[in-house]
């Protein structure tokens, strides 16, 4: 069994052999490792195999890397998911080009249901903050939170199913044991303890270009619907949403500011027929089978601060104070702003943003901005 | 025949009296000077004949050696001309005068016998002064500055046959006198004013509060938005410079040779902005022979370090001990050399690479590792002497076409030198004159907050995640800020304002994000 591993993970480092290719060619050599053993005559009667592919095929070194790639998978305890076997996910399998392999940190869970969340990397606050709060609820009613493990969006997401303690994936772009951005480390390590990492590559692979829309079709391969939090025009997203349209799975998008940049992507989504998302609730009743009775209704952004805000020590807000959160009730404000805004002078405007953000009811971002936390 | 005539040389900021001494013999004609002179001073033998030869008097065919005394030091320059040619003609008969002691001669000589200025002038004359020297002879251009001093006649001279006329009694020279007190008031005016910058309210109280206790600061904007404008207008808000202060920083700016034209006193605290690739000697002084840096030349003004992250590190480095002691030691074979060195220094920064960060209107490119990367450049210890960050916003046009009249530096400037004034008085017999001097055993003595205070300081650091360095400074900058309200407690309005300077110790330095 162990033995044949080596094939399945041979198969996959093959340079320009992808799922389809190779599926065709197990299905003419029996398996893999019939086609490890295969001679240069026989491979080159088959007709869609390139020279250069049958020579990567013979090639020895390439059968020598599979050996060290083993070692590497028993002793980060990776675990290579043939197509064949039984744990491998129903509902990629069902794509068009699902991968031979699937090579995976972590626990599956058998028959998962599951919502991939996509977005920007640079995602604004808004996307940022919405992310958390979707994919947190979702992954609290047991549905598992798929994602790509990039920055913005889909740590946000990652981090949000954490958060509520449920489940989440990250595919990923380069080999399981490569933590891209390398900043994520943390959070690969957080997802594998209670979610998985998945992979097509092989250890080691690095995260190149070519790799991502790839990982894209995992993505929503792996879930029942798509949900795109942010994008841009030409976003990444946005092949994952088309993926998801291919693969006959729900596409959901969440409504931006129509002069944002970010949100052109999404809105174009939703002018298209995409479901348009303002609550948890929207993504959960289009899924099939799932009790919704739990479900009460509420607003997805309820205020979850309000232990930041501690009674006993600064008992009732100033006259000024009050000034300030009015001032700041229709969106952030520059400090400069806020002091005008208020009538009051700067050093009084300064002292008191301080107050209001050690009471946690404002906080600061770069450039003297200043806004109410959600 | 022997002959001693007075000139100066320099050391550091200070003059000191060189003896020069000439020996004529006979012998093979020959003529040396001694005394470690540089090139300059070797080659003045040639500039000395010349010009005695051509103001028509004799040059002996003699052995003629000159020591420039005390010879352990170096000498440098072309100043020692003059008394040189006077030494020669004192002992070859051809000036009798018995009080030639009482004199001191400075000046160059080109081949005709004309003198010319020298730099470095007044502390010249201030050593003039000190040894007890009634008359200081002088190039006409000089005689402006060396004037300045008090208490002394400065002869100013064209020629040196005005010179030796006058030393043998055939011809008077006017002692010339400036009126000090009127060029010292006179022309105080600064040509910017913080009344050209419309909007940034928050950057001007932010530099108000540190000019009113001296504190370094650090602009952090998107370019274009006013950082260098503003950084430019902060000398304008300090305190004037008294007479004594005048003087060090004319004293510096003399021994490097940048007096302005026509200027005899700098009466206004000196901007000095170096450009990011200067190299750490032309930064805080040095060199064979020394000269004072960037940093001794912005002395008891404003030193703006633009694009700090372009500095090398290695200027960077060697600032830190000047912004510490406020002087310059540079130690060379026979001497250590001191320039003074009291600097309030502004830095100024983009946020990130392409500068865009914090700007509302336009996208930042950069990514976060990058933006983490950028002002992560600047090293802890350099950071730990800047007490104010300042983050500096770009004004909008309507904003920068409104109508509405702002402060003038005048009226700023009242405050800082109000605030300052409480300071001096409550560091009386400390040696130390601003809160940006406090050491940390002081900062418990002076910076004393009451209850709700440290409680409120505690809450800041914890739920704003400020970083362990930030705690003094804060409480530095809210002395000063107590100090501009006059009041004698820090109170926890002013300790708040100050947590708003530390925007460089959040948290979310890590962490920047956009949200609009």
């Amino acid at each position: 069994m162990t033995e044949d591993l080596k094939y399945w993970v041979w198969l996959s480092t093959l340079p320009g052999i992808g799922s389809k290719r190779s599926e065709q060619l197990i299905e003419m050599f029996g398996s893999p490792r019939n086609l490890w053993y295969s001679k240069r005559e026989e491979l080159e009667k088959v007709h869609f195999l390139s020279r250069e592919m049958i020579q990567q095929i013979v090639s020895y070194p390439l059968k020598v890397l599979a050996e060290k790639h083993m070692e590497t998978i028993y002793k980060l305890n990776i675990k290579v998911i043939r197509i064949i076997d039984e744990s491998y996910p129903v509902l990629l399998r069902n794509i068009y080009d699902p991968p031979m392999v699937i090579y995976v940190r972590g626990t599956l869970g058998a028959d998962e249901k599951a919502i991939a969340f996509v977005g920007s990397r640079n995602a604004t606050d808004y996307g940022n903050t919405i992310a958390k709060i979707l994919a947190g609820e979702v992954a609290k009613r047991g549905i598992t939170v798929v994602s790509g493990l990039a920055r913005g969006i889909d740590s946000s997401a990652h981090e949000g199913a954490l958060k509520s303690g449920g489940r989440t994936i990250a595919v990923l772009g380069c080999g399981p044991d490569i933590a891209y951005p390398p900043d994520n480390q943390d959070l690969m390590e957080r997802i594998i303890y209670s979610g998985a990492i998945i992979s097509e590559y092989a250890p080691g692979t690095p995260p190149m270009r070519g790799n991502f829309p790839a990982r894209n079709r995992i993505i929503s391969g792996l879930s029942m619907g798509v949900t795109v939090i942010e994008a841009g025009e030409k976003s990444g997203s946005l092949i994952t949403a088309e993926f998801a349209l291919e693969q006959g799975r729900e596409v959901f998008a969440v409504p931006g500011n129509i002069n944002s940049r970010l949100s052109k992507g999404t809105n174009k989504l939703i002018k298209e027929g995409a479901k348009i998302v303002t609550n948890v609730k929207d993504i959960l009743e289009e899924l099939n089978g799932l009790d919704l009775a739990d479900l009460i209704e509420e607003d997805t952004c309820h205020n979850d601060n309000k232990d930041m805000y501690d009674n006993e020590i600064y008992p009732i807000f100033t006259e000024e104070e009050v000034k300030i959160i009015n001032c700041l009730s229709n969106g952030p404000l520059h400090i400069d702003n806020i002091s005008a805004k208020s009538g009051l002078d700067i050093q009084n405007a300064s002292s008191n943003l301080s107050m209001l953000e050690i009471k946690g009811l404002v906080e600061q971002f770069p450039g003297k901005m200043f806004r109410l936390r959600k | 025949m022997l002959s001693k005539v007075k000139s100066c040389g320099l050391l550091g900021i200070n003059g000191y009296v060189v003896e020069v001494e000439t020996d004529i013999s006979s012998g093979i004609p020959s003529f040396e000077i001694v005394g470690m002179g540089d090139v300059a001073v070797k080659e003045s033998k040639e500039r000395v004949r010349a010009a005695i030869r051509n103001t028509g008097l004799e040059f002996p065919t003699k052995r003629i050696t000159i020591n420039l005394a005390p010879a352990n030091l170096r000498k440098e320059g072309s100043s020692f001309d003059l008394a040189a040619a006077v030494g020669i003609m004192a002992a070859t008969n051809q000036i009798c005068n018995t009080m030639l002691d009482k004199y001191m001669f400075i000046g160059e000589l080109s081949l005709d016998g004309e003198v010319k200025p020298v730099r470095g002038m007044l502390p010249m004359a201030m050593c003039a002064l000190k040894n007890g020297i009634e008359y200081l002879i002088v190039n006409h251009e000089n005689a402006d500055e060396a004037a300045i001093v008090k208490g002394i006649f400065v002869l100013p001279v064209k020629n040196l046959r005005e010179v030796v006329e006058h030393l043998n009694g055939e011809r008077e020279i006017r002692a010339y006198f400036t009126d000090v007190d009127a060029i010292f008031n006179d022309n105080k005016v600064y040509n910017v004013d913080f009344a050209d910058v419309k909007g940034q309210k928050n950057v001007k109280r932010a530099l108000e509060i540190a000019a009113s206790g001296s504190h370094n600061c650090i602009l952090i904007g998107s370019p274009g938005s006013g950082k260098t404008m503003l950084a430019r207008r902060l000398p304008t808000i300090l305190p004037s410079l008294s007479f004594e202060e005048a003087l060090e920083v004319t004293k510096i700016h003399s021994i490097a040779g940048l007096l302005p034209p026509k200027t005899s006193l700098i009466t206004y605290r000196p901007f000095r902005s170096p450009h990011h690739t200067i190299s750490a000697t032309s930064l805080v002084g040095g060199g064979k022979y020394p000269r004072p840096g960037e940093v001794s030349l912005a002395h008891y003004g404003v030193l703006f370090l633009d694009e700090i992250p372009e500095f090398s590190k290695e200027a960077l480095e060697v600032l830190r001990q000047p912004l510490e002691d406020g002087i310059v030691t540079i130690s060379r074979l026979n001497a250590s050399i001191e320039y003074p060195a009291q600097v309030m220094l502004v830095c100024a920064a983009n946020p990130c690479k392409c500068g865009n960060l914090i700007d509302e209107s336009k996208m930042c490119t950069c990514t976060p590792k990058q933006i983490q990367q950028y002002l992560g450049r600047l090293s802890g210890p350099l950071l730990d002497r800047i007490d104010i960050h300042i983050e500096v916003a770009s004004v909008k046009y309507n904003e920068l076409s409104s109508i509405n009249e702002e402060e003038n530096s005048s009226l700023i400037r009242s405050r800082v030198s109000k605030a300052r004034q409480i300071q001096l008085e409550r560091y009386k017999g400390l040696n130390i004159y601003s809160n940006s001097q406090l050491q940390p055993a002081m900062i418990d003595r002076f910076c004393k907050i009451d209850e709700k205070g440290s409680r409120l300081l505690k809450d800041a650091f914890e739920k704003l995640g400020l970083s362990a360095r930030a705690h003094h400074r804060i409480l530095k900058v809210s002395r000063t800020i107590a100090d501009i309200d006059e009041s004698e407690d820090i109170k926890p309005c002013h300790l708040a304002e100050a947590i708003q300077y530390r925007s460089l110790d959040r948290r979310f330095a890590g962490n920047l994000k956009r949200y609009w």
